[in-house]
């Protein structure tokens, strides 16, 4: 695959939500909101890409037994970077986000990218492949963000879109309602790659 | 471009060169974010007393106290910030806590006036439901506890008070009175009686507030 | 009575997967047939109890006083990591057709966000190491119970139609999603 394929891959064709359906843990649980979903999606895009690039360049040093080990070891010290920075910068998306910051270490999408892409690939296409998926992450959180928060709070953004006394579907941001928004995304998703 | 072999010796000397690499790594970033992390921190302090304050020109983040709280056998306590005017007592924030609300605990700072009446409030740390219970920080709920004089304890109208609790977020409303309520009762307590004292009050409050 | 309440909690009013999203991964993967669901449980509530008991006491005992609270993550996934890797010696050797059935799951334990998670947020809240542990193992019921639930409606699905464009994933989360429904009546059981 040359480069640019790297980058828009994770895009559409294996986009980690909606195809590869990695990460549900992040994407049913912070998506109450389209800021919370575009907030989630950047810092799991840093984590990607720079956990992506270090095992690139490291994976000669690494023997395969404890391969899993260590990329636990970098992945979960970006990851707490992510989280030291976000409390000092970003106080109130840190506490939106909660115990999902650090909860992208066992975010499957990046160990799995790390296991299936980082590990063979140089540094390069390691990165153009973090950005991609990180890309992709983001957008489909995003959406999905922006669909539970209209339909359950008449706002996007924190933008109020309907008057105080609409009645909106509360269900939606909750519990339910991300199971539900989901399934459908994915369905769409499914029927959408069948007509291509 | 081969890997290196997976014996003892090399699986040892590459996890260890990679944790403490990494850890140097996070360790410089710990330094670094340290204070900002601090910094925002006591930000949101400081403009929370603010405001819910009436004017003040001391420093009431400086002159805090802790109190420990009636129930539990002290072993929570709330933070008292008391704010005077050209000497005179006119208010006190106090940072309390509600272990009530629908995700667990979120923290509160009620502004009181000397006499026990509610000057303002605002939500400080919380993690409730988004479009539910977040609707507390929303001018059409916690405008309810704005000049407000009451006695006892402030209760949502469901439990026979006099509060609107935000629509199918009771839970919250509830927590949320029960945070204030703590507040007022361990208030009352501590200030009610010397705050009255008009010649007295500025001493009195100031020593309670120096001593540790 | 504490015990009753915390239990409560964990099972139903705050079930790991229903109502926390943790543990969605293997709830979606593993969930196709209840004999393997009730051996993932098994397996997590194992690991769960265990991790939660070191975890606690690495946090309390050298996190905290020396003041490097922000190494939790790094250490809680390694000694979380390594305990499943015990958990899969000792599988192997004590019950190894277990082992056999459970396959590549037992090693996704570590990626199961419900571990980390449930040991972060014990942490946060305010009890102490018996019931830390107590409530641990009963999430990992919660989740064992939701586990079960789910396959049990997909081997029954497997019999009945549905709509082809819902197929796989899609009409696993609105099944998940109807369950979680259920769930909600539970909210306000136990403070």
């Amino acid at each position: 695959m040359s480069n640019f394929k790297h980058l828009i891959n994770g895009l559409w064709k294996e986009n980690p939500t909606l195809v590869l359906v990695l990460g549900t843990c992040p994407t049913l649980a912070v998506t109450t909101a389209a800021m919370n979903g575009l907030g989630m999606g950047a810092a799991t895009t840093f984590v990607l890409v720079f956990s992506n690039l270090f095992i690139a360049l490291l994976k000669n040093l690494i023997p395969d037994k404890v391969r899993i080990a260590a990329f636990v070891v970098i992945i979960a010290s970006f990851v707490t970077i992510v989280d030291l920075v976000m409390k000092a910068f970003t106080p109130s998306l840190y506490a939106a986000l909660g115990v999902f910051i650090p909860l992208i270490v066992v975010n499957c999408i990046i160990l799995g990218r790390a296991e299936a892409f980082a590990q063979k690939n140089n540094a390069i296409p390691a990165i153009l492949d973090g950005i991609g998926m990180g890309i992709g992450f983001t957008l489909a959180l995003t959406i999905m963000g922006a669909v539970r928060e209209i339909l359950g709070n008449g706002s996007i953004f924190d933008i109020k879109l309907v008057s105080e006394s609409t009645k909106t579907i509360l269900i939606f941001i909750l519990p339910p309602g991300a199971f539900f928004t989901y399934g459908y995304f994915i369905a769409i998703k499914n029927k959408l790659s069948e007509n291509k | 471009m081969a890997k290196l072999e997976s014996n003892l010796k090399n699986m040892v000397l590459s996890l260890v060169f990679i944790s403490m690499g990494m850890s140097a790594a996070l360790g410089y970033v710990y330094l670094l974010t340290k204070e900002p992390i601090e910094k925002a921190n006591k930000e949101k302090e400081v403009s929370a007393v603010k405001m819910v304050l009436p004017a003040f020109d001391n420093d009431p983040v400086t002159e805090m106290k802790r109190i420990a709280t009636i129930e539990n056998n002290g072993k929570d306590s709330l933070t008292f910030y008391p704010a005077f005017k050209n000497g005179q007592f006119v208010g006190c924030a106090v940072k309390s806590f509600t272990e009530k609300a629908f995700s667990g605990k979120f923290t509160l700072m009620v502004g009181f006036l000397p006499d026990g009446t509610i000057n303002k409030s605002v939500v400080l740390d919380q993690k409730e439901t988004p479009g539910l219970g977040t609707k507390m920080k929303e001018p059409k709920f916690y405008s309810q506890f704005e000049n407000k004089k009451f006695e006892g304890e402030l209760k949502v109208k469901k439990d026979g008070g006099d509060i609107d609790a935000i629509s199918a977020a009771t839970i919250t409303s509830r927590a949320y009175c029960d945070g204030i309520n703590r507040a007022y009762k361990l208030f009352m307590k501590e200030f009610a009686g010397k705050a009255n004292a008009a010649a007295d009050s500025a001493t009195a409050v100031q020593t309670v507030a120096t001593n540790k | 009575m504490d015990f009753i309440n915390v239990i409560i909690l964990a099972l139903f009013v705050n079930n790991v997967v229903l109502a926390q999203f943790l543990g969605i991964c293997p709830f979606l993967g593993v969930s196709s047939k209840v004999e393997t669901s009730l051996g993932m449980g098994a397996a997590v509530i194992f690991v769960m109890a265990l991790a939660n008991f070191v975890t606690y006491m690495v946090y309390f005992f050298i996190l905290k006083p020396l003041h490097i609270e922000f190494m939790q993550t790094i250490s809680f996934i390694l000694v979380i990591a390594f305990l499943v890797q015990v958990v899969e010696i000792i599988l192997k050797k004590a019950a190894p057709s277990l082992y056999q059935a459970l396959g590549i799951y037992l090693p996704l334990i570590t990626t199961n966000c419900a571990v980390l998670g449930i040991a972060i947020l014990a942490v946060q809240d305010n009890r102490n190491m018996v019931m830390s542990v107590v409530y641990a193992s009963a999430i990992a019921v919660g989740f064992t119970l939701a586990l079960v639930l789910m396959a049990g409606i997909r081997e029954q699905l497997e019999n009945t139609g549905y709509p082809k464009g819902m197929k796989g994933f899609p009409i696993s989360l609105i099944t998940a999603g109807l369950l979680s429904l259920a769930f909600m009546g539970f909210a306000g059981l136990v403070k």
